[in-house]
């Protein structure tokens, strides 16, 4: 006699597996993917359906017996409600209505077994859905250690389907999924099913359902309130915040900074190889001046994107940039946002790009919209060389405020003010008018502080570092070999022209008559027109452009500026990278995540113009008092 | 010990912290509505204030064994029905 849905009394056949698509289901914060990430290791891949900006991964199990299954990992979900874009997702991949997803075979629910009295409302509803479903109590050792209990047959044949108590974190039960993959299929019996409009009725069923497995939850752990009570506390929770804020700068420019610079050395290092490899000549050029000097620019940002993630990944993965979404909220609602809009503008300081991959946790669209469109004000770190060089050329360095503080470093700190000063303005006035939203709920749910996952967290690195290299690193590459180009022509006689005469040259010249009111002359046009790619890319193309002029060869770049602007001309230009929207990268982005090209338009225009009218500003001003 | 019972003039937002109450009705867009309910605050079941974050707002809330910050524009739009300090104590 067979006790239906227990796992164990499943008939197992000969280990080729009866699934070939398993989508694993979950609420947010119930282990999914950690779970996911312990199935299919690195054999994994992240996409976007078409026309939604929701994020899928897929990835392989195998078996023992040597088969694969393919396992899709969807978003987390708390019902499923086609109204919300994450949950029709779910319910259209499941239903075999995605375009470009095949239809599941069969579901994998991984619920926190901390939580059925809620999760396992979503547990009839999947298990409706008719497919063969596997249910996992995830995080059953936190569970235990708190003295909670579920006996787990008697909670199958409630559900009419396997059920298994496993720990992601360790592993501890996951025999179960290959025992379910290769295991004759169960259809589920039609379950007494929860009145699906009436939330009172279905807790109530959620509540039945789990007493009949003697379930008792667990505590929440002691840890957890402590560290609220100081990390929440009316004057600590602030005091502790602000130091987290400035640990996480400091790491980024301390330990990303000289990284950044190592990996810039041993690229210049490989160029100057590379060179004497090649036989001189167009294609030594193109292979070391437009390819590797073009990809080796965006190279050198990976380490200090790569350590934002991991610092943000850590503070995510612990529960804590939950309780600074909840400290922040009522600085970010001053300016019509909301606390979950605080994370993306933080990372914004290393890079925008990252920043606006993190806004998909904003749920409201608007204010999704508006933070992504107010994020490229934050001083990232492409700016910063740029900072460092124009200011070390032209404004000379006096003590203001004692010996640490100088003029220079006021300079600097302008920049960083402007910036901020700008993003508010802006999110102010967005939020105002195209983008305001009655209906502003901050609902943040708290989970308990847990231990970051080494592994987890590397494999989300990986991503990043992919999704950086691949998407922006293509765009940059082409235009880098583009600039390069057209230095190169028109040929004469097999030759190069001088660059006077060079492509770049006409085009700087045909532009100079727009950027001259802002005190700029033709090379600062080619550096600016260049720099739309990515910001520093403009020090390349200054370099490039004097290295081949014969008056400033000999020069070091900051003297050679120095024929290029006036100290006005400089402070425009500091203010026009303040403010205007120079990075191919970001655009794409915002074109990914809010699929369409409205937006990211519609904000290079806002940002060009804002930088254009405000370096005209200050250079009027300066020329006024500094000429 | 009999609990006041007044529907319309109690809302989560009159709460003191520490002090708790049974939900009862949200005033507020149904999508909302339900995504609090999805986190556990389903009518009927007691809440209880927490937390209070620096400033007094947003606050913590504890529902259902899940912990949820709140503002105070929202908390004012869910009505409950308040529990004397020894009530709550002997649930």
């Amino acid at each position: 006699m067979s006790i239906p849905g227990a796992v164990s009394a499943l008939k197992v056949t000969d280990g080729s597996p009866v699934f070939k698509t398993v989508a694993v289901v979950g609420p947010p914060n119930a282990g999914k993917t950690t779970l996911f990430n312990r199935l299919t290791g690195l054999r994994q891949k992240v996409g976007n359906f078409p026309g939604v900006t929701v994020e899928h991964h897929t990835g392989t199990y195998h078996l023992d017996s040597g088969h694969e299954v393919s396992l899709i990992d969807l978003p987390g979900v708390y019902s499923l409600n086609p109204k919300s874009e994450d949950e029709k997702v779910t319910v259209d991949v499941l239903n075999g209505e995605m375009p470009g997803a095949e239809r599941p075979d069969a579901i994998i629910l991984v619920l926190d077994s901390n939580n059925l009295n809620r999760h396992l409302i979503l547990a009839g509803r999947v298990i409706a859905l008719g497919l063969p479903t596997l249910v996992l109590l995830n995080m059953a050792d936190e569970l235990h250690k708190q003295g909670g209990q579920i006996d787990v047959l008697p909670l199958a044949r409630q559900l009419g389907t396997p059920v298994a108590l496993v720990s992601a974190a360790t592993g501890e039960g996951l025999q179960a999924v290959a025992n379910f993959l290769v295991a004759t299929p169960r259809t589920p019996e039609p379950l007494e099913l929860p009145i699906f409009g009436d939330p009172r009725r279905c807790r109530e069923w959620a509540v039945r359902i789990g007493s009949h497995a003697a379930y008792r939850r667990g505590a929440t752990p002691e840890w957890t309130r402590r560290l609220d009570s100081i990390f929440l506390h009316k004057f600590w929770g602030g005091a502790i915040f602000a130091v987290v804020i400035v640990a996480v700068f400091q790491t980024i420019f301390s330990l990303g900074q000289p990284s950044s610079d190592l990996l810039q050395k041993l690229l210049d290092t490989a160029a100057v190889h590379l060179s004497n490899l090649l036989p001189p000549g167009l294609i030594n050029s193109l292979v070391v001046n437009g390819i590797w000097k073009g990809a080796g620019s965006v190279l050198v940002f990976l380490p200090q994107i790569l350590l934002l993630f991991l610092v943000i990944g850590v503070l995510e993965d612990s529960g804590y940039l939950a309780r600074a979404a909840v400290i922040s909220d009522k600085v970010m609602a001053k300016v019509g946002l909301n606390g979950k809009s605080f994370i993306p503008l933080l990372s914004a300081y290393g890079c925008a790009v990252p920043a606006i991959m993190a806004t998909r946790t904003i749920e409201n669209k608007r204010d999704r919209i508006a933070t992504i469109l107010i994020a490229p004000f934050m001083t990232c770190s492409a700016r910063l060389p740029v900072y460092t060089m124009v200011i070390a050329a032209f404004i000379p360095d006096r003590p203001v405020l004692g010996p640490f503080v100088g003029t220079r470093a006021i300079a600097m700190l302008s920049l960083y003010v402007l910036g901020f000063a700008m993003a508010v303005a802006t999110a102010k006035a967005l939020k105002s008018s195209v983008l305001r939203s009655r209906d502003v709920a901050f609902i943040m749910e708290l989970p308990p502080y847990r231990w970051p996952m080494w592994k987890s967290l590397g494999l989300r690195l990986m991503d990043r570092a992919n999704a950086f290299l691949f998407r922006a690193g293509t765009v940059i590459l082409s235009v880098s070999i583009l600039l390069w180009a057209l230095t190169y022509l028109p040929m004469h006689n097999g030759q190069p022209p001088a660059i006077a005469d060079s492509a770049i040259s006409q085009i700087g010249h045909f532009i100079e008559p727009a950027i001259r009111p802002l005190g700029f002359n033709w090379k600062i046009g080619v550096g600016l027109l260049s720099s739309f790619a990515a910001r520093e890319v403009i020090i390349a193309t200054m370099g490039t452009l004097h290295g081949v002029d014969p008056a400033s060869h000999a020069m070091a770049l900051q003297e050679a500026l120095k024929s290029d602007l006036t100290p006005a001309g400089a402070i425009a230009l500091l203010v026009f990278f303040a403010f205007a929207m120079q990075c191919m990268s970001t655009m794409a982005v915002v074109r990914r995540e809010t699929n369409s090209w409205k937006w990211p338009i519609l904000q290079f225009l806002y940002m060009t113009f804002v930088a254009y009218a405000a370096a005209f500003v200050a250079y009027r001003i300066t020329l006024l008092y500094w000429s | 010990m009999k609990a006041q019972r007044s529907k319309s003039s109690s809302t989560l937002c009159d709460l003191a912290l520490g002090e708790s109450g049974i939900l009862e009705e949200f005033d507020m867009p149904q999508s909302i509505a339900e995504h609090l309910m999805n986190l556990g605050f389903v009518p009927g079941l007691e809440v209880l204030v927490a937390r209070s974050g620096p400033g007094g707002n947003p606050r913590v809330y504890r529902v259902d064994g899940t912990e949820v910050a709140l503002r105070r524009d929202l908390s004012r739009c869910i009505a409950i029905r308040p529990l004397r300090t020894a009530e709550a104590e002997m649930r």
